[in-house]
């Protein structure tokens, strides 16, 4: 046996190893595995564990969020109901909106993509494990401190959008928009690390030959998700930070005496409409990477869906101001961004086309997963048609601001996001346990999700049409909307219970689904490769690659070479990963991972610290908060110093 | 909140709808809007037949082990070809027609002879009439007239937060914002009583915002404005010794020394079919309700609960009956 | 080591570095994210600033032509400290620790000094945060700036203490890779800012 040879300094020639029985041994798994007990579990850097909190934590807001809409819909299930006053009624739709749209639908994919990103890029974990961890804690953080006022009744009641002058103090005194505007900036931070970190890792850790055109969908749609985010975020973290500077120190940015109303709106938007498209890419990269396994062929038109990906997103940046038409701007600019609003259509349909020609030149296997990920195209397909009808602006003078708008989003988040998730969590729920969701429950909960969504929201497309407005608590009989908003709210109980009988499916088969093995589904891509859960090491060996679909070369006959998981670089000196070049994927270097450190959650406590002080007007614990947060960067970033052990060289950072 | 009682017997099955509308601000709008829409129910049924019937006729049985996968049928880059050339057609063409419907909408085909001033408040609508004659100038509230045939130019903007003005029958929305004035117009062609509605989030009654728009032949609407610029009769009522001194702090009846602008303004109270921004009939037992405690119709309005005694609250009531 | 069936073949390529350094680390495209998207920040706070610009109007600046006679001269010395620090990483990549610490050294003393010098150039100022729309984008905007600068000093404070410690090497520096592009980041900032606030005015006449 040979120790792994090394240079005195800092050079390897790491070897390249088979596989086998006895191979790996407990080594990688002593490296890599988390300690248990409590101090474990809030020092994990594990990119699975943090993805799977995500996910139940997302999945926790979108019942919340659920419940607040149930709560409106019985109010309106008949004119002039009594359930709700109006200030109740407005802190429900605010913190419905917050909730599915902040906190469940960016990170159910942050979650998700987390979880699979190494897995699907042959790494063993993301580029910034702590960061990783850090950005789920803050993400903790600020759902809480959201939801702590709505606890008290003194939560966000102008609309996920919080208009100025009603978000302004004069109307609106209490602290409800302060916890609005500080709860979203410390999203924010969530936000723009995660992004940070998936856009370092797709550069730098794919497993060598992973060219980047043999990247699964969902990476580039978390990738321009995350490039998007980047960019975006800024500016409603900006808004939000200027608007508690108006209502804490009497500014003027907002005011209509000397300051710009319309200025929020054009902050909010120019972060708000490329970020719509940002809860919408990775989960149709979903579909894009679900929907061929369960056709057995490979996706059609890779390089096409790939580019319309990062064009929509692209195009995204340029039709803000469609939520604007009706403010009062000159022709100009209406007729430029109603032909951006239009032509975005474009890009985003070509995914439509890719997944109809693959189901008409494939084989498909109706499985629960599949009946989600091709519904979605017809959900996919009618909220883009609402879209497209409110992108003309005449028409959209009529349209905006009613029920048809309500159909739209729900058609296109539910449709493009929701539908999606519950695909995926078919999908790779046996990977991520090593049990199998009940098929027969699956198709039961299918179809009450369905039917239930349509009959939920497809009236509202009337009832916008027969002109009833957005965000009203009670309304008139005798204007024709009675029956559609009954049929509206029967329709919304059975999608919840559709919602309801995924939780039972997904709680009675993790203790008692079939056992899966490392590829129940015969699908292409590499986190099918590794057991099922996978072990935290992910690969024993770095994988080489040498097409898009690893597991499908045999049947494919993609490239004259086969890529090789069983047998591959050994990394086994600490943690370790192979860093490799942007576009090509040739291995650079040997990556040095963090180990589990209790820094994250400590620098998040700083934080939160921070902002309840900022909230509260408790300036001792905004300083008490800025120390902690000092401390916790320092013990984050401080350096390591280089020693050579016989074992090789010890992990250090620079 | 029932529909008003002085209201045609055979109003509109939709009052607020607008796939049919009564005047050349909304008429193109309204054929683009259909066009649209028929365009979208097409593409919605192609593409569910496609996705419906490639998936039942290309399916393999679920049961046992999955297929083996294969580089599939041959082909599937058309699919993306054509669609996307058919998307492109489908979009061009509705960006041009959008085009020319904006061009055709953006003012009228000849100038307006009336402007009316448009500002929103928390939760009501206030109406300043400026005709092109001096000293023809007057305030109402909640309920507009406006003569047929003939556009009328409209100066939107709010006294607090935003809120929108639309009356989806004649025109599309214009968001009223405060500090800053939106310009818009619309035009009847056909008498009746139209509906309009807030249509931006703007607080508590935000749902509780409404207004009416009385379009009528023109020697009818002159008539109205006569009525309406007379400032109201005095009367010797003691009703109106109590308004003057309960209410004048907050509305307006040209003619008594009531003249508060807070509140709208009800120098002719009795001619509007509705009361508090167009959610109650205008009729004593309404009239009396409201004046009585709006804080139970309209939780969070501005106006406060009087506090007037039953007789105070009869006389009251009386003399508002005499402002015609 | 390890109960491995080894295959003898070494890579064909050269060996792998082994952890990251300079341009080769994840850290250095870690920090560029962050430029970008606290570029973007900027970006917006001065799209705020040509917006409110553009509705209010000439009458809106309170001084037709902003005094340069402060902040022209700390424009350099942030320059120079920009400089400072660019030596200062020249001279761990060489291995000349004087240079290497005087350079740090010297960027972290400028920077101080730019921050005195606009502490100073408010006080100024004869409008205030809350005056008008004017005074509280300026406020908040150069504010926002000098947060950064003072982030960027505590980042190159920490990297002079782990210089002066000891842990870096020719090979290894990727922090003060990073603490430098962050601070040339913040210049480049300022730049924009000293643009659109104090040069704007003088070319709408």
């Amino acid at each position: 046996m040979t120790a792994p040879s090394t240079s005195p300094d800092d050079f390897r020639h790491p070897t390249t190893v088979r596989v086998t029985a006895r191979f790996p041994g407990p080594r990688l798994l002593r490296i890599w595995e988390t300690e248990p007990g409590l101090k474990g579990w809030f020092s994990s850097v594990d990119h699975k564990e943090i993805g799977l909190r995500y996910i139940v934590t997302a999945f926790a807001f979108l019942l919340l969020g659920g419940v607040e809409a149930l709560v409106m819909r019985l109010q309106l299930t008949r004119p002039g109901e009594h359930l709700l006053t109006p200030e109740q009624y407005d802190q429900l739709f605010t913190m419905h909106g917050v909730s599915m749209i902040f906190l469940y639908a960016s990170p159910i994919l942050s979650g998700f993509s987390n979880y699979l990103w190494p897995l699907l890029l042959g790494a063993r974990d993301m580029a910034f494990p702590r960061l990783n961890a850090f950005s789920y804690w803050v993400y903790v953080a600020a759902g809480l401190f959201m939801y702590a006022g709505f606890v008290v009744g003194q939560g966000p009641n102008a609309g996920w959008f919080n208009y100025v002058p009603y978000a302004a103090k004069p109307f609106n005194p209490g602290v409800n928009i302060d916890v609005f505007a500080l709860g979203l900036i410390l999203l924010g931070i969530s936000t723009t690390v995660g992004a940070a970190n998936f856009v370092v890792t797709f550069l730098r850790l794919r497993a060598p030959g992973m060219s980047i055109n043999r990247v699964p969908i969902l990476i580039w749609g978390t990738l321009t998700a995350s490039v998007a985010n980047l960019l975006a975020v800024p500016a409603v973290s900006l808004a939000c930070f200027l608007l508690w500077m108006d209502r804490q120190w009497g500014t003027h940015f907002f005011d209509a005496g000397q300051g710009q109303p319309l200025l929020w709106q054009h902050l909010f938007w120019m972060f708000g409409h490329p970020w719509v498209y940002a809860i919408v890419l990775p989960a149709m990269g979903m579909v894009s990477d679900g929907l061929p396994t369960f056709c057995r062929r490979p996706l059609v038109g890779y390089t096409p869906v790939a580019l319309a990906t990062v064009g929509t997103m692209a195009l995204g940046f340029g039709v803000w101001v469609h939520h604007m038409f009706a403010t009062g701007l000159p022709s100009l600019a209406l007729g430029f961004f109603s032909g951006a609003s239009i032509i975005i259509t474009l890009p985003s349909a070509v995914a439509v086309f890719a997944w109809t020609a693959t189901i008409w030149t494939g084989r498909p296997v109706f499985t629960t997963a599949f009946l989600f990920f091709a519904s979605m195209i017809v959900l996919f397909v009618i909220g883009g048609v609402s879209g497209f009808m409110t992108g003309s602006v005449p028409v959209d003078w009529q349209l905006t601001d009613t029920y048809f708008v309500v159909a739209h989003l729900h058609y296109v988040l539910i449709g493009i996001n929701v539908f999606p998730i519950a695909g995926a969590i078919y999908y790779w729920f046996p990977k991520f346990t090593g049990r199998r969701l009940s098929e027969r429950l699956g198709v039961w909960n299918f179809w009450t999700m369905f039917v239930g969504f349509n009959l939920g929201f497809f009236p509202m497309h009337l009832l916008g049409l027969m002109g009833m407005p957005r965000r009203i608590y009670t309304y008139a009989p005798d204007m024709g909307w009675d029956l559609p908003n009954l049929i509206v709210s029967i329709g919304s109980f059975l999608f919840a219970l559709g919602i309801l009988l995924l939780l039972i499916n997904v709680v009675v088969s993790l203790k008692r689904g079939r056992p899966a093995g490392p590829n129940p589904w015969g699908a292409p891509t590499l986190e099918w490769a590794v057991p099922s859960p996978p072990p935290p090491y992910n690969f024993a060996v770095i994988p080489q690659i040498e097409s898009r679909h690893p597991l499908w070369e045999a049947e494919l006959g993609e490239s004259p070479r086969r890529s090789s998981i069983e047998e591959g670089l050994l990394l086994d000196v600490g943690r370790e990963t192979i860093g490799t070049s942007p576009l090509d994927g040739r291995p650079t270097l040997i990556l040095q991972m963090p180990e589990d450190t209790l820094a994250p959650f400590v620098l998040t406590l700083g934080i939160a610290a921070v902002f309840v002080g900022l909230l509260l007007h408790v300036w001792w614990l905004v300083g008490a908060g800025v120390a902690v947060i000092a401390a916790a960067l320092m013990a984050w970033f401080w350096p390591r110093r280089r020693q050579i052990t016989p074992e090789g060289v010890e992990p250090a950072d620079e | 909140m029932a529909a008003p009682a002085s209201l045609p017997a055979s109003g509109p099955a939709w009052p607020m709808g607008y796939l049919a509308t009564f005047g050349p601000r909304a008429d193109p709008a309204t054929a683009l809007t259909w066009g649209l829409m028929d365009i979208s129910i097409a593409v919605v049924v192609i593409v569910t037949v496609l996705v419906v019937a490639g998936a039942l006729l290309r399916r393999v049985s679920a049961r046992g082990p999955m297929p083996a996968a294969s580089p599939g049928g041959k082909g599937g880059l058309a699919w993306i070809a054509i669609g996307c050339a058919l998307t492109t057609a489908t979009l061009l063409i509705s960006l041009v027609w959008t085009v020319q419907v904006l061009a055709r909408i953006d003012s009228p085909a000849t100038k307006p002879g009336l402007t009316i001033e448009i500002t929103g408040h928390q939760w009501w609508w206030e109406a300043r009439y400026q005709p092109d004659q001096p000293g023809g100038a007057f305030t109402t509230a909640n309920e507009l007239h406006i003569p047929t045939g003939q556009p009328v130019r409209l100066k939107v903007t709010s006294a607090d937060v935003i809120h929108s003005f639309w009356v989806p029958a004649l025109t599309g929305k214009t968001d009223t914002i405060p500090g800053r004035v939106n310009l818009g117009w619309m035009q009847a062609d056909r008498a009746g009583v139209y509906r309009g509605q807030c249509t931006e989030y703007c607080g508590e009654e935000h749902a509780k915002m409404a207004l009416y728009v009385v379009a009528e032949p023109p020697a009818r609407f002159d008539a109205w404005r006569q009525a309406e610029l007379a400032p109201a009769a005095a009367t010797a009522l003691p009703g109106q010794t109590i308004f003057e001194a309960r209410c004048g702090a907050c509305h307006s009846v040209r003619g008594t020394s009531a003249g508060g602008v807070v509140g709208p303004d009800l120098t002719h109270l009795m001619s509007r079919r509705t009361i508090a921004s167009g959610i109650l009939p205008n009729d004593v037992a309404s009239l009396s309700g409201w004046i009585a405690n709006p804080q139970a119709l309209k939780p969070g309005a501005a106006m406060p609960a009087t506090n007037l005694n039953g007789a105070e609250l009869t006389q009251v009531v009386a003399y508002l009956e005499t402002l015609k | 080591m390890s109960d491995a069936a080894l295959s003898q073949a070494p890579l064909p390529d050269d060996a792998l570095p082994l952890g990251a350094c300079g341009k080769n680390s994840v850290g250095w495209w870690g920090v560029l994210c962050l430029i970008a998207t606290e570029g973007s920040l900027f970006a917006y706070l001065l799209f705020s600033y040509a917006y409110m610009a553009v509705q209010r109007g000439q009458a809106w600046l309170p001084e037709p032509h902003p005094s340069l006679s402060l902040a022209g001269p700390n424009t350099l010395i942030l320059l120079a400290s920009s400089v400072a620090v660019w030596w200062g990483e020249e001279g761990v990549k060489r291995q000349r620790r004087g240079q290497h610490i005087a350079g740090l050294g010297i960027g972290i003393g400028l920077g101080l000094i730019f921050l005195v010098v606009q502490a100073f150039e408010w006080k100024t100022k004869t409008f205030g945060l809350t005056s008008g729309s004017y005074g509280s984008l300026f406020f908040t905007i150069t504010g926002f700036h000098m947060a950064h600068v003072v982030v960027g000093v505590c980042m190159l404070t920490a990297v002079l203490a782990w210089s002066l410690m000891g842990y870096f090497s020719p090979r290894h520096h990727a922090r003060v890779t990073v603490a430098a592009i962050y601070w040339h980041f913040v210049d480049v900032v300022w730049l924009c800012v000293f643009s659109a606030f104090y040069l704007s005015p003088y070319l709408m006449g």
